[in-house]
């Protein structure tokens, strides 16, 4: 039994099927008299259509034909705001955006036929810069271009810039990034007014996609079912779009009476799909003769493209992280998330707070040098502990100790003995080296009353024949949902992993526990699987028990923790993920590329579940990451990214990521019953400031904006001589 | 179009099919219902489609599906010798080297064809063996670890336990 236990390294329970190519995705199904689904999408950023026409030798009257004429309900995605709809109507407001859907039988002809769709739309003004929104340049969503802001002051802003005290400012920018999941989107869908509709697919949130299936069928919840297929990737990705090919697969079906399958393929994925939000970050701050921060102003603006979507979410956690780890009396932090006529930007690994902690760790290492202290010691007089207030209000109670931490970063980097040989080694070598660091957090779970408002259930169900059952909506994406949650019910019932089965999520069977987001599934819904474990305990501890038994439990706010979402003022997170990151980097002056030689990732997550499985997740974000600084550049061109392929949008690839080395500190989570906090996201945070800080330090350049590829070291170290 | 016939060799096993004269032999495996080799850019870019063709490991993707006249392949299917993992796959499953699983079937084959050339290779030697094959979820550090503990714990004869190649 010790073996199946938490902290145990666990093998993947879906990894043989992984291995030996037997796991099914979407684009793996095939279903009796099934259709294949192809969207044709806006050619202009912002206009009036015009026109519609059906053109060449097509035969078109073989093909099922949908637009926003043939919705059965609302063509509105319902999320937050409801302003986007399936099938534009009208109006487009982004390249990309979908206005007809074709299926037929051979996907040969379906592609040709998508080429002889003419859409004729008269263009109309559009913008596509957060400078340009932010002027109102043109109005191109509600009164002011403005899709949501927020405020957080705290203490006295008036005289921190006046006694003496050394003012730094700064402007930092961060740029889209590709989701860049190996496996593309896709769903199939099976739809007829009298069954309902069922859609499966490469998702991360089913009950998402059931309550907008809802509202664009009009049909009543019992009717909607949603089932995932292996996913093969996500890192929010498919958190929200896939609510949109699910509804456009129902469509087909609705219209048809056949299964219809949509799978885009690597370009429509990446013209079409979510990235990273862009954004643009301005921070002046005043430190004191001690070297303590006395005054941050922070101002953040992220690019939300078209529609809201998940903006207002994802600019609240960049909000809500972009004071870094740091206590500062005196704080003023106004955000907003803009629109653009780009396709909209939506939920990605970190949702904001890479983005925010980038401009932070970036202005503390600017600050550092200002004030004379080296990167650390600045850090360190500043670093929030125990008993100390965010400038929300939030008291600290993680029981972490970040100097700590960075002991351990800086010793096991070999931090200062390298940053002072590289110094006497560059003056004679074209290739310089750099040591860099970041130190932050990561709010686990979902923000403020997020997870109050969610209340997640989850199930388990023992039967006769001796199988405990995990019922939950929480998906396997990679990051090792169904190993973790099968782990959690071993070491509480004390029985052996292989009588234990993690159901696959599909909405007519699971309970609604929440989206698989947020580094919340591990803490929150593992922590109510380990609940509901030991009410199943209990109950078996009864005489008289006829199977099967299906036990439950509800997320409960614990009583500590309140936030006030009109304020912004309280507990933004129940807990924090810590950690300390360390960049070893080379420039070549010749060739101007940057390269990470090493890096040291030291993290605090609270109790490790899965020793492999939670290294895993750290050694992937960090390359996401170095990814996103060094390879990773989406081109614009009128709002549409023109370098759509995989052939010249770069990521990492087996050469050319550093040795990753993955270190963890555990306090556990005294609200979580395995101690567990969130993991996915946080290292999608560090790195980025930790590698454009030790460029800085290799070539005496500092550059602020990210991604940083070598024409842009070029240019900023010719800038720099200029 | 009519359909073309190519008789051909996969996993030990001769076969006719009938493929679509402009496909690709990727579609032709996956619409045969060897769907472990998986398309992730229908460009050449991420070897998701990794297959071994004729000895040799080649992106399915890239290749016209009329290529395959008389050719012999092995898809991840044939890897495994019936419920006995392949070392490679056994490594990957034990030492992580799996995560959404997505790329996971065409890295095997790398892996596999990189073992056979080079049965002790260096971290340098797995790094470049690897190149052409994207992962997005590992950062390919426990990649790396599955490939090396494969050569470290030999005593599983590759040549044995992958019967197709």
């Amino acid at each position: 039994m010790a073996e199946n236990a938490i902290g145990q390294s666990v093998v993947r329970r879906e990894g043989r099927e992984k291995v030996t190519g037997q796991a099914k995705y979407v684009d793996d199904l095939s279903f009796p008299g099934m259709i294949f689904g192809a969207t044709v999408r806006s050619s202009v950023p912002r206009g009036r259509i015009r026109t519609i026409s059906f053109e060449g030798t097509i035969p078109w009257n073989e093909f099922v034909i949908v637009t926003a004429k043939d919705v059965p309900g609302k063509n509105i995605v319902a999320l937050i705001e409801h302003d986007q709809p399936y099938l534009a109507d009208g109006m487009v407001n982004h390249p990309e955006e979908a206005i007809v859907l074709l299926a037929h039988p051979d996907k040969y002809l379906l592609e040709e036929a998508r080429r002889h769709v003419r859409i004729e739309i008269d263009p109309l003004p559009a913008i596509f810069t957060i400078e340009d929104s932010l002027a109102q340049k043109e109005i191109v969503w509600g009164k002011d271009n403005v899709q949501k802001s927020f405020l957080i002051e705290t203490g006295n802003m008036k005289d921190a810039w006046t006694n003496g005290h050394v003012v730094v400012e700064g402007a930092y920018e961060t740029g889209a990034q590709e989701q860049l999941y190996i496996e593309p989107q896709g769903m199939i869908a099976v739809a007829n007014p009298a069954d309902g509709v069922t859609v499966r697919g490469s998702l991360q949130c089913p009950f998402y996609i059931h309550k907008a299936l809802i509202e664009l069928f009009a049909l009543p919840p019992e009717k909607i079912r949603v089932i995932q297929t292996e996913t093969g990737g996500g890192f929010g990705g498919k958190e929200e779009y896939p609510t949109i090919i699910a509804g456009h697969a129902a469509l087909l079906a609705w219209k048809s009476g056949r299964p219809v399958k949509i799978i885009y393929d690597r370009a429509e994925d990446m013209v079409a799909t979510t990235k990273r939000h862009p954004s643009r970050t301005k921070i002046k701050t005043a430190v004191d003769k001690q070297g303590k921060l006395t005054a941050m102003n922070i101002d953040f603006v992220i690019d939300g493209g078209a529609y809201v979507t998940l903006s207002p979410v994802v600019l609240s956690r960049g909000t809500l992280h972009s004071f870094g780890p740091y206590a500062c009396p005196n704080v003023k932090i106004t955000s907003k998330a803009v629109a653009t006529n780009t396709p909209p930007h939506g939920a990605f690994r970190g949702f904001g707070a890479p983005q925010s902690l980038f401009a932070i760790e970036r202005h503390m290492d600017r600050v550092a040098r200002k004030v004379g202290l080296s990167p650390d010691e600045f850090r360190r007089r500043n670093f929030l502990s125990d008993g100390k207030t965010m400038p929300t209000g939030q008291i600290v109670r993680d029981g972490v100790d970040l100097s700590a931490l960075l002991d351990r970063a800086l010793e096991l980097s070999h931090f200062h003995d390298k940053r002072r040989r590289f110094a006497r080694e560059n003056t004679t070598s074209a290739i310089k080296k750099g040591m860099g660091l970041a130190t932050f957090m990561h709010g686990a779970g979902f923000t403020g009353s997020g997870e109050a408002y969610l209340a997640s259930i989850v199930a388990i169900e023992a039967t006769k024949e001796g199988i405990v059952r995990v019922l939950t909506s929480s998906t396997e994406i990679g990051q090792g949902k169904n190993t973790v949650f099968a782990q959690i019910v071993a070491e509480t019932l004390r029985i052996p992993i292989d009588r234990i089965e993690v159901t696959m999520p599909d909405t007519a069977i699971v309970p609604n526990s929440g989206p698989t987001v947020a580094s919340r599934t591990a803490m929150v819904v593992g922590g109510l699987v380990a609940e509901a474990a030991k009410n199943l305990k209990e109950l078996l501890k009864k005489k008289d028990i006829h199977f099967p038994v299906k036990v439950t439990a509800q997320y409960q706010q614990p009583k500590d923790i309140s936030f006030d979402d009109k304020t912004y003022r309280g507990d933004a997170y129940g807990t924090y993920a810590w950690a300390v990151y360390v960049a070893e980097v080379s420039v070549d002056t010749v060739t101007y590329e940057a390269h990470v030689d090493d890096f040291v990732a030291v993290q605090e997550i609270g109790k490790v579940l899965n020793p492999t499985l939670a290294s895993g997740q750290i050694e992937g974000g960090v390359a996401q990451a170095i990814g996103m600084v060094l390879y990773e550049k989406v081109e614009w061109k009128e709002g549409r990214m023109v370098n759509g392929q995989m052939t010249n949008y770069i990521m990492p690839t087996s050469v050319d990521v550093p040795p990753i080395r993955v270190f963890f500190e555990g306090v556990p989570y005294r609200h979580s019953p395995t101690g567990a906090k969130g993991i996915g996201e946080l290292p999608m945070d560090g790195p980025a400031p930790a590698i454009l800080n030790a460029i800085e330090d290799a070539i005496g350049v500092s550059i602020n904006k990210i991604p940083c590829l070598p024409e842009d070291i070029l240019e900023a170290m010719e800038r720099s001589r200029a | 179009m009519p359909k073309q016939i190519i008789t051909c060799t996969i996993n030990g096993q001769s076969q006719r099919l009938d493929a679509h004269p402009m496909s690709r032999l990727l579609d032709v495996l996956r619409e045969h219902g060897l769907t472990g080799t998986k398309e992730g850019c229908g460009e050449g870019e991420c070897g998701a489609c990794s297959i071994f063709f004729n000895g040799r490991v080649v992106n399915s993707c890239l290749v016209p599906a009329l290529q395959a006249e008389g050719a012999t392949m092995t898809t991840i299917e044939g890897i495994a010798n019936g419920e006995q993992l392949h070392a490679v796959q056994e490594a990957f499953l034990k030492y992580g080297g799996a995560q959404c699983g997505i790329c996971t079937p065409g890295m095997i084959m790398a892996a596999v064809a990189l073992l056979k050339e080079k049965p002790n290779p260096t971290e340098a030697d797995i790094r470049e063996g690897l190149a052409g094959n994207l992962c997005r979820c590992t950062g390919y550090m426990k990649i790396f670890e599955s490939v090396m503990r494969v050569f470290k714990g030999k005593g599983t004869d590759l040549e044995e336990t992958c019967p197709h190649k």
